[in-house]
């Protein structure tokens, strides 16, 4: 379980997230949307301590973020950042090799190589094996990605707007695989979200944050309303009811 | 596989370098001679050694340089490294002249480290959606040092004196006045040792962290090892520019970024272009030599400008 308590983050006097408490428990898709600046990022940065804690604290698991050692934490939680620019000449399986580091530490053995084979295969990357990241599509480059944190093999897996610049197919390729790794693998997976279709349509949980506060919490029937649109996103967009799921109407 | 050809041709031309020089030695002079074969060892074998680990260690530094830079356009010759190296040299024969070498080496060493830290700091501030900014700033910062080496060298009479480092060249290189360059050549190797963690940086230092990598700690790690090399390279045979440049662009054009792959062909092709423009610079106008590293501005420029005009990727 990751668990927040009282965390607030500033830049330069900003306040970006104010007194933040949330648990993630094991198991699952949880979604974070909420508008541009709500403080997303920087508080999926904050679990991973990709950004250093300001006050209160945060754990995974018996993890304390902040004292542990990055290589400790490295083998229970794994991220990709937002930022999907790699300008490195790397080949599809280097990167995700390397995503096996914390296990291996720069000596694969059999065990990552079969992993590694066995994450490629799940991400249909083994066409792409041997091409190098700037060679490939910006679709395909995101999937090598999402692949790397994927064999990083940790039980928490934390996703900064992965569908960024992803053409439909490829953003519900991404999703459905994220899907099937917490229903099939037992994963843990709490990813930031910009298309609350996409959130309510793959998430078993949405928290939406607004102005560095968690504005709503639980279910995506009983979050996306009409309230939450007008409310935190400042939009009067209609929401129809497909089976048992909201649509935003955009 | 990927290494044998580079193996054969640098085998080939170590061969004939030994045997190309304004004093006339040949295969079967070495049998009849005995002049034949001390120059063969006091000269003609320690100035193809210096040649291949001077090469080899400027490309891997070279490489290293610009991971930790986060941009393919610098390297530590000319981008400040070799500049402040050149630095500690005057000031340590301004300062300490009667000190063994060893000393002078370490004070050119601390200078080439501050040097080089300083250029990186001073990137690190650089908007990342400029990157020609970077090799900008390190020639900028690169030519200010310079400009104060010579300035210092100008007050203090030593301006020719520096002149010898400024231009790397091989002919002064002799048995017993090269063997810091074995040195160089070790500790170039030696981060191969570290090559999957320097490669890990090339993802940026966000995922670098995330993976569990120490990454302040390679990060000193390489830039020492630029630092030394950098140093030891300038201290016995004067700044070579270009190698670090070139040679590891046109690697990666191939082979990609990770330095376990990429490391022993870049540092094979580095001291194939050194060695080559050595003979060359010795035949070009026999019996009088040219210095290797106007050579190597010369095949580097031409190189350069081929990789800025190629076309940079395919598929």
């Amino acid at each position: 379980m990751i668990t927040i308590r009282g965390v607030s983050y500033e830049i330069q006097g900003q306040p970006i997230l104010r007194d933040i408490d949330l648990d993630l428990p094991r198991g699952g898709v949880t979604a974070l949307i909420g508008p541009n600046g709500a403080g997303k990022s920087t508080l999926l940065s904050l679990i991973a301590r990709l950004k250093k804690l300001q006050s209160g604290r945060i754990g995974v698991d018996d993890l304390e973020v902040g004292k542990c050692s990055d290589r400790d934490l490295a083998k229970v939680l794994a991220i990709m950042p937002q930022s999907g620019h790699v300008s490195a000449r790397l080949r599809v399986g280097e990167l995700v090799e390397m995503g096996r580091y914390p296990w291996h530490q720069g000596r694969p053995g059999a065990h990552d190589r079969e992993i590694v084979a066995e994450t490629l295969t799940r991400f249909s990357l083994d066409a792409l094996r041997d091409r190098f990241l700037d060679e490939i599509s910006g679709g395909q480059r995101q999937r090598a990605l999402a692949a790397m944190a994927y064999a990083q093999g940790t039980d928490y897996l934390l996703l900064d707007e992965p569908l960024n610049n992803l053409d439909i197919a490829a953003a519900r390729h991404l999703m459905r695989l994220l899907r099937d790794m917490a229903t099939g693998g037992g994963k843990t997976i709490v990813i930031v979200l910009h298309d609350i279709n996409f959130a309510a349509a793959f998430a078993d949980r949405i928290v939406v944050m607004h102005e560095g506060r968690i504005a709503a919490d639980g279910a995506p029937e009983t979050i996306i309303t009409q309230d939450l649109l007008t409310g935190v996103f400042g939009t009067d967009a209609e929401i129809l009811t497909l089976g048992a799921r909201p649509v935003v109407m955009v | 596989m990927r290494v044998a050809l580079p193996l054969l041709a640098l085998a080939m031309l170590a061969l004939l370098s030994l045997f190309v020089g304004a004093a006339a030695l040949t295969p079967q002079s070495l049998f009849t001679d005995p002049e034949a074969a001390r120059l063969l060892l006091v000269s003609r074998l320690p100035r193809t050694f210096a040649a291949i680990l001077a090469g080899a260690a400027l490309a891997i530094t070279g490489q290293i340089m610009q991971i930790l830079a986060r941009n393919r356009f610098v390297e530590p010759v000319t981008a400040g490294s070799g500049q402040s190296a050149a630095l500690g040299i005057l000031l340590a024969a301004y300062l300490v002249p009667a000190a063994p070498v060893w000393i002078k080496m370490g004070i050119a060493a601390a200078t080439t480290l501050v040097g080089s830290a300083g250029l990186l700091l001073m990137i690190r501030r650089l908007p990342p959606t400029q990157p020609l900014l970077v090799p900008l700033v390190a020639l900028v910062y690169g030519g200010v040092i310079g400009a104060g080496v010579t300035f210092v060298a100008y007050q203090s009479d030593m301006l020719q004196f520096i002149q010898t480092w400024m231009t790397g060249e091989l002919s002064g290189v002799l048995k017993g006045r090269y063997e810091l360059l074995w040195v160089a050549g070790i500790a170039s190797v030696a981060t191969w040792f570290i090559a999957d963690r320097i490669t890990l940086l090339t993802l940026g230092e966000e995922r670098a962290r995330s993976l569990g990598l120490n990454v302040p700690l390679i990060t000193a790690a390489g830039l020492a090892a630029i630092s030394l090399v950098t140093a030891m390279t300038v201290v016995t045979l004067g700044a070579i520019p270009f190698v670090g440049l070139v040679v590891p662009n046109l690697v990666a054009r191939i082979m990609g970024d990770n330095l376990r792959r990429s490391l022993p062909v870049s540092a094979l092709c580095g001291a194939i272009l050194v060695l080559g423009a050595d003979i060359a610079g010795r035949v070009v106008r026999a019996p009088f030599e040219v210095p290797v590293a106007t050579m190597i501005g010369v095949i580097g420029a031409a190189l350069f400008i081929f990789l800025l005009y190629r076309e940079p990727r395919r598929g």
